[in-house]
C-alpha cells in the first residue's frame, strides 16, 4: 500500500505529505531571501541607514518590543481599528440586509455604495480632518469608510442570492419578523458575509495605517513616520514587520477558523 | 400581516389542545375547499402567463390526493396557493372552513429538493419549526428525537446536510414537516430526483406515516405510478393554462404493492388519458 503511494500523481498523495512539502519549499525560499538581503546589505552598496540587513531589523524589532514602544503603539492602533471596524460591521449588516431585500433602496442607495467603494478610503482623510480635526475620531472615520462599503456589498450580495426556497420554507414552518433575519437570512448569507467581513477587515487595516501616518501621537502608522523623520530605515522595516504580523495573525486566528467552519458545514470544502 | 399572525396564534392554541404525537384520528377539520382559484402573472419578458385556469376542488380531512400532470401545468402553482405562499388572481381557498390568508404552520409544504437549511445540522433542521412555534429546548429535543427515530435517522443527528444522500434529505424534510404536527402536508414532487429503489422505499414509509397520522396530503407528481401507488384520488392536470381535466378514484387496499395487477391496470388507464392530453398540448397554440 505505501509502495503504491509513491507512484501516484501528486494530487493523490496524502494531504499531510503535500502540506510538509509546501512548508519545506517555503522554508528554503525565505532562508534564501533573507540570506540574499543580508548579503546585499553587507556589500556596502548602500549605507546601512538606507538599507539595513535583516539582522539589524531584527535587533530593532527586539528592542522595540522589549522597551514596550511597539506594544504601546500596536495597542493604540488596535483600539482605533476595533472601534472603527465594529461600527462598520453593525452599520454594514443593517444596510446590507436592507439593500439586499429592497429593490428601490438597492437601485438608489446601492449605486451610491458601489460608487463610494471605488474611492480609496484615505481620500476621506482631508475631509475627516476638516470635520473632526486631526484626532482619533478622524482616524476612526477613515477606518469606517474603508471597511463599511465592502461589508455592505458582501451582506447585500449574500442576502440577494439566498435561494427563495429557504425563505419560503422558513415562513411555511412558522418563522416571521425578526426570526427571518436572525435565523434565516443572516445564516443563509453567511459564506458571502464572511468574505465581505474579511475584505472589510483588510481595507480597514490599510486605511488605518494610511490615516495614522498623518497622526501626531503614538501608533503603528505614526511610528513609520517617526522612522522616516529619524532617517532610520531599520525602525521603518521593523514596524512593517509588526504590521504584517498583526494582519496575518488576525486572518489566521479570527477569519480563517470561522470561514473553515462555515465551509465545512455547507460542504464547500474542496 | 398582523391578521395572519394573530390567526396563526389562534391555530397554534387550538393545535396545542388537540396535539399528541401519534394521533390516529384526524385532530381537526383539515378539509380543503378550492373555489374558482386562478393564477395569472406577468413574466419577466412582460408576457401575461395564465398559470392556472379557474379551478374548483374539494379535499376532505385525512384524504390523500395526487395532482398529476406534465411540467408547467400549474399544479405546483396551486400547491403554493394552498400553502399561502402566493396570492390567487381570483377565487378563494378555505381550509377547515377558514379562508386562507398567508402561510400557516397547519399547512406545510415540502419542496422537491427538500429546502433543508445547510447552516443547521439534521437535528437543527428538524427543530427549526418547533422553535418558531415556541417549543422549549427540552420539548424540541424530545420531539426531534421521536422523528429521528421514526424516519430511521438515528446516528445522523449531527450530520451536515451536504453529507446526506437525496433519500436521507427527503427523510429529514419529512421529519421537519411532521415535527410541527401540521394538519395538512403539501408535497411538491418530493421524490422526483431520487432513484427508483429509494423512491419505492419512501413511498412505503410515507404511506405508513399517513396511515398512522391521517393527515390530509396533497402530493404533486408527474409520475403516474407514484400517483396511483399513493393517492386515494388522482387529479389529472392539462398543460398551461392548468386545469383539472380528469379525476380517478383509486380504491385499492393499502399498503399497496406496485406489482398489484389492479394497480398496474389503473396506471395504464391514467397513462392513456395523460398521453391524449399531452398530444393535444403539442398542437401549436
Amino acid at each position: 500500500m505505501t509502495a503504491n503511494v509513491a507512484t501516484l500523481p501528486e494530487s493523490y498523495a496524502p494531504q499531510s505529505t503535500i502540506k510538509w512539502q509546501s512548508w519545506g519549499s517555503r522554508m528554503v525560499f525565505y532562508s534564501g531571501l533573507l540570506l540574499f538581503w543580508e548579503g546585499v546589505a553587507r556589500s556596502g552598496m548602500w549605507p546601512s541607514y538606507v538599507l539595513p540587513g535583516p539582522s539589524i531589523v531584527l535587533i530593532t524589532l527586539q528592542q522595540g518590543i522589549m522597551d514596550g514602544l511597539f506594544i504601546k503603539a500596536a495597542w493604540v492602533s488596535m483600539q482605533h481599528i476595533f472601534i472603527g471596524y465594529s461600527i462598520s460591521v453593525v452599520v454594514g449588516l443593517v444596510f446590507g440586509l436592507l439593500l439586499g431585500q429592497n429593490k428601490f433602496l438597492n437601485d438608489t442607495l446601492g449605486s451610491l455604495v458601489m460608487g463610494l467603494q471605488a474611492l480609496p478610503s484615505v481620500c476621506w482623510l482631508p475631509l475627516a480632518i476638516i470635520w473632526f480635526g486631526l484626532n482619533e475620531r478622524a482616524i476612526v472615520f477613515v477606518v469606517v469608510m474603508g471597511a463599511l462599503f465592502s461589508i455592505i456589498l458582501g451582506v447585500e450580495g449574500g442576502v440577494r442570492n439566498i435561494p427563495p426556497q429557504y425563505l419560503k420554507a422558513a415562513r411555511n414552518l412558522g418563522a416571521s419578523g425578526l426570526a427571518i433575519y436572525t435565523q434565516v437570512m443572516l445564516p443563509a448569507a453567511l459564506p458571502t458575509i464572511i468574505s465581505g467581513l474579511k475584505q472589510g477587515w483588510s481595507f480597514a487595516w490599510r486605511s488605518l495605517m494610511a490615516a495614522e501616518l498623518l497622526y501626531y501621537s503614538l501608533s503603528l502608522g505614526n511610528l513609520l513616520q517617526t522612522g522616516r523623520d529619524l532617517n532610520d530605515a531599520a525602525l521603518v522595516m521593523a514596524v512593517m514587520v509588526v504590521i504584517i504580523s498583526f494582519g496575518v495573525c488576525i486572518d489566521r486566528l479570527v477569519f480563517s477558523p470561522v470561514e473553515n467552519r462555515v465551509r465545512e458545514r455547507w460542504g464547500l470544502v474542496n | 400581516m398582523s391578521v395572519s399572525q394573530s390567526l396563526s396564534v389562534n391555530k397554534f392554541m387550538g393545535w396545542l389542545r388537540t396535539t399528541t404525537m401519534t394521533t390516529v384520528s384526524p385532530p381537526q377539520d383539515a378539509s380543503l375547499k378550492i373555489e374558482g382559484i386562478s393564477k395569472t402573472f406577468v413574466s419577466q419578458q412582460g408576457k401575461v402567463v395564465h398559470a392556472l385556469a379557474p379551478t374548483t376542488l374539494a379535499v376532505s380531512t385525512g384524504e390523500f390526493v395526487c395532482f398529476l400532470g406534465p411540467s408547467g401545468c400549474g399544479k405546483s402553482t396551486l400547491l403554493s396557493l394552498i400553502a399561502g405562499l402566493e396570492q390567487p388572481s381570483s377565487g378563494q381557498i378555505k381550509f377547515g372552513q377558514q379562508p386562507i390568508q398567508g402561510t400557516n404552520t397547519d399547512r406545510v409544504l415540502l419542496f422537491q429538493d427538500g429546502a433543508l437549511f445547510p447552516w443547521l445540522d439534521v437535528q437543527g433542521n428538524i427543530e427549526f419549526g418547533l422553535r418558531q412555534i415556541g417549543k422549549s429546548k427540552e420539548e424540541r429535543a424530545e420531539i426531534a428525537h421521536k422523528w429521528l427515530e421514526r424516519m430511521n435517522l438515528i446516528g445522523f443527528e449531527h450530520h451536515n446536510i451536504h453529507q446526506l444522500s437525496g433519500g436521507m434529505r427527503q427523510r429529514v424534510a419529512i421529519a421537519r414537516a411532521f415535527a410541527i404536527n401540521p394538519a395538512m402536508l403539501l408535497m411538491d414532487e418530493p421524490f422526483a430526483a431520487l432513484d427508483a429503489m429509494t423512491r419505492d422505499r419512501l413511498h412505503h414509509e410515507l404511506e405508513h406515516l399517513w396511515a398512522s397520522t391521517r393527515k390530509t396530503v396533497i402530493f404533486v407528481t408527474h409520475n403516474v405510478r407514484e400517483a396511483v401507488a399513493l393517492g386515494d384520488r388522482v387529479m389529472v392536470f392539462s398543460p398551461r393554462p392548468g386545469r383539472i381535466v380528469a379525476e380517478f378514484k383509486v380504491d385499492l387496499p393499502r399498503p399497496r404493492s406496485l406489482e398489484n395487477v389492479a394497480l398496474v391496470e389503473k396506471t395504464a388507464e391514467i397513462m392513456a388519458v395523460l398521453q391524449q392530453i399531452m398530444a393535444e398540448g403539442d398542437e401549436p397554440l
